[in-house]
């Protein structure tokens, strides 16, 4: 049977706001454990929540950013459910009321670009941490996490395959980095993603049962855990056999995905509208406000990389698909029209290729954007070839050098003086006698043999394009 | 509306409570009694009248994304049953 996969996701964004969105307690990652929980935080008795405007402004950026309905009034539920990282017995969250309403995100896969609407993002407070294997016999609980603002962005069941869901994933990755929100950090869970899975013979139009899979903090994973679960559940379903509607936790390491709980019980969470906090309104003056000072978005900087800067769409995607890759590049554009592909070229490939080996972030690298822009000019005024200035690159990358100093230092500056170059062909016309022949018998495959010879000689300091027309002259 | 004896069951296991056979035929009888006083407002039309958000007619005041709490964590942790290096301790929750 042809079967068809059925993806939602809900992706948990975490503000970058100073403080907590119910407290003034500090929200950095890796302090000591417990030290920024207050009272709030801990839900001790008598405390109140107070909530941070920022935390607000930020979910207006991300509605407004995809063209999303805003609810102008939006109101906090409790969510109660018994957790230990959960002190207070309920988490405050937005049930019927959501301060983001319907939006829609358009991916692009291939050639082909395709809607993915989104149900809602609403604003709640994310849990403690619970630490499972640091002692026997206990679990330990930090709650230094525990009040951060989190921006819930649900999907709608739109996307039809693990690629879709990644696609999906990274645009609104990249987005909310853009809008500055969150800072995009996977690794510490300032970024997580939760997928509800269910597949359907094709052709059937109601939805089947839905596992939902937690624990997917990369792309990777998150393609890898969504492809184990729909051969899961075709196994399943192919055997006649039911899939249970549950949670299940993947496993990075085992590449699978488990059942979370022995007993499932139907997730009952008995939401009523917080009376500690009064309904919140938006006025028509902060979401113009709003509006008026979010940043170029990432699809509006591509389509003027392509119209203005003439790149191509697989470039100005690349250079687009990162807010801290396209300020870089913007960087070295600021006073530079000229060399625009050529430095495309260079931040994808040398740039983009060392960050990678090194595993450095290009807000950190060695290389500023205006000293590889520098490198860059030094090719296009031909005081370099391409080849040396890719050794240069090297030698700025460990020196933090400029490019004029490297080439100074290390006499790299290419010959421009053509009765220098001649002498040097010259030379080597005379030392290879028999290839001179073979050219004259029309082996024109031969000129690689002395342009190597000469590059050689001249340690690699000539323009290759002017000793090839030298060359050309001399054996003629 | 009313609920039945298994329904506040349910409720009072989701709530961590135990009831006895008493105590549930008790709760469950004042809960129905409540419903049933709450269900008069079936009765009014509501037509064109805009949804209560919250008894006070008054909006949420926001804070500013100020830091002002200072770190009390020995504070905290002195009423906390049982702590180690910093941390909160619980009897485990996953095996």
């Amino acid at each position: 049977m042809e079967w068809e996969t059925i993806i939602g996701l809900e992706i948990h964004v975490q503000l970058n706001t100073k403080s907590k969105i119910f407290s003034s307690a500090l929200t950095k990652y890796g302090k000591r454990p417990n030290s920024q929980a207050c009272a709030v935080d801990l839900g001790l008795p008598g405390v109140l929540p107070v909530l941070n405007v920022e935390a607000v402004n930020k979910a207006i950026r991300f509605g407004v950013a995809i063209n999303a309905h805003i609810n102008k009034r939006n109101v906090f539920d409790r969510k109660n459910y018994f957790y230990p990282d959960l002190p207070k017995g309920y988490q405050i969250s937005q049930m019927d009321w959501p301060i983001v309403g319907k939006g829609k995100i358009e991916i692009i896969l291939g050639s082909q670009t395709k809607v993915i609407g989104i149900t809602r993002a609403h604003l709640e407070e994310d849990a403690g941490k619970s630490i499972h294997d640091m002692f026997d016999n206990n679990t330990a609980i930090d709650l230094n996490r525990a009040g951060i603002p989190l921006l819930e962005i649900v999907s709608e069941p739109d996307m039809r395959s693990a690629k879709e869901a990644v696609a999906y994933t990274k645009k609104i990755h990249t987005l909310v980095q853009y809008i500055d929100i969150c800072d995009g950090n996977m690794q510490e869970g300032s970024f997580r993603c939760d997928a509800n899975i269910s597949i359907r013979p094709k052709g059937q139009k109601e939805l089947s049962t839905r596992a939902e899979l937690k624990n997917i903090n990369s792309f990777k994973f998150l393609e890898r855990a969504i492809n184990f679960e729909v051969r899961r559940q075709k196994d399943i379903l192919e055997e006649g056999e039911k899939v249970v509607q549950e949670t299940r936790l993947y496993d990075s390491v085992k590449n699978e995905t488990r059942s979370m709980r022995l007993k499932e019980e139907t997730n009952d969470y008995r939401y009523f509208p917080d009376p500690d906090l009064l309904p919140v309104e938006i006025s028509n003056e902060l979401l113009e406000k709003v509006k008026q000072t979010l940043p170029e978005l990432p699809d509006q900087k591509k389509i003027r990389f392509v119209a203005e800067l003439g790149l191509s769409e697989y470039d100005a995607d690349v250079l687009t698909s990162q807010k801290s890759l396209a300020d870089y590049f913007e960087v070295m554009l600021e006073n530079n029209i000229v060399n625009t592909k050529l430095c495309a070229n260079w931040v994808m490939g040398e740039l983009s290729a060392a960050l990678n080996k090194h595993q450095i972030d290009i807000q950190n690298s060695p290389i500023t954007a205006q000293a590889l822009l520098l490198l860059i000019s030094r090719i296009s005024d031909d005081t370099i070839s391409v080849k040396t200035a890719k050794d240069v690159f090297k030698y700025m990358w460990d020196s933090k050098n400029s490019a004029d100093e490297i080439i100074r230092v290390k006499g790299l500056k290419q010959m421009t003086n053509i009765s220098e170059i001649e002498v040097i062909i010259e030379q080597v016309i005379a030392n290879n006698t028999l290839q001179v022949s073979q050219f004259k018998l029309g082996n024109n495959k031969i000129l690689g043999f002395f342009i190597g010879k000469i590059m050689k000689l001249a340690s690699g300091k000539v323009n290759p394009k002017q000793v090839n027309e030298l060359l050309r002259k001399k054996l003629l | 509306m009313s609920l039945s004896e298994n329904q506040v069951s349910q409720i009072a296991h989701l709530a961590c409570l135990s009831l006895n056979e008493a105590q549930l035929k008790d709760n469950t009888q004042n809960l129905n009694a409540i419903f049933s006083l709450v269900e008069q407002l079936a009765n009014i039309d509501t037509d064109g009248v805009e949804p209560m958000f919250h008894p006070l007619h008054m909006l949420q005041r926001l804070r500013e994304d100020v830091v002002s709490e200072k770190e009390q964590l020995a504070l905290f942790q002195s009423i906390a049953p049982e702590i180690r290096n910093g941390y909160y301790l619980v009897p485990t929750v996953i095996k």
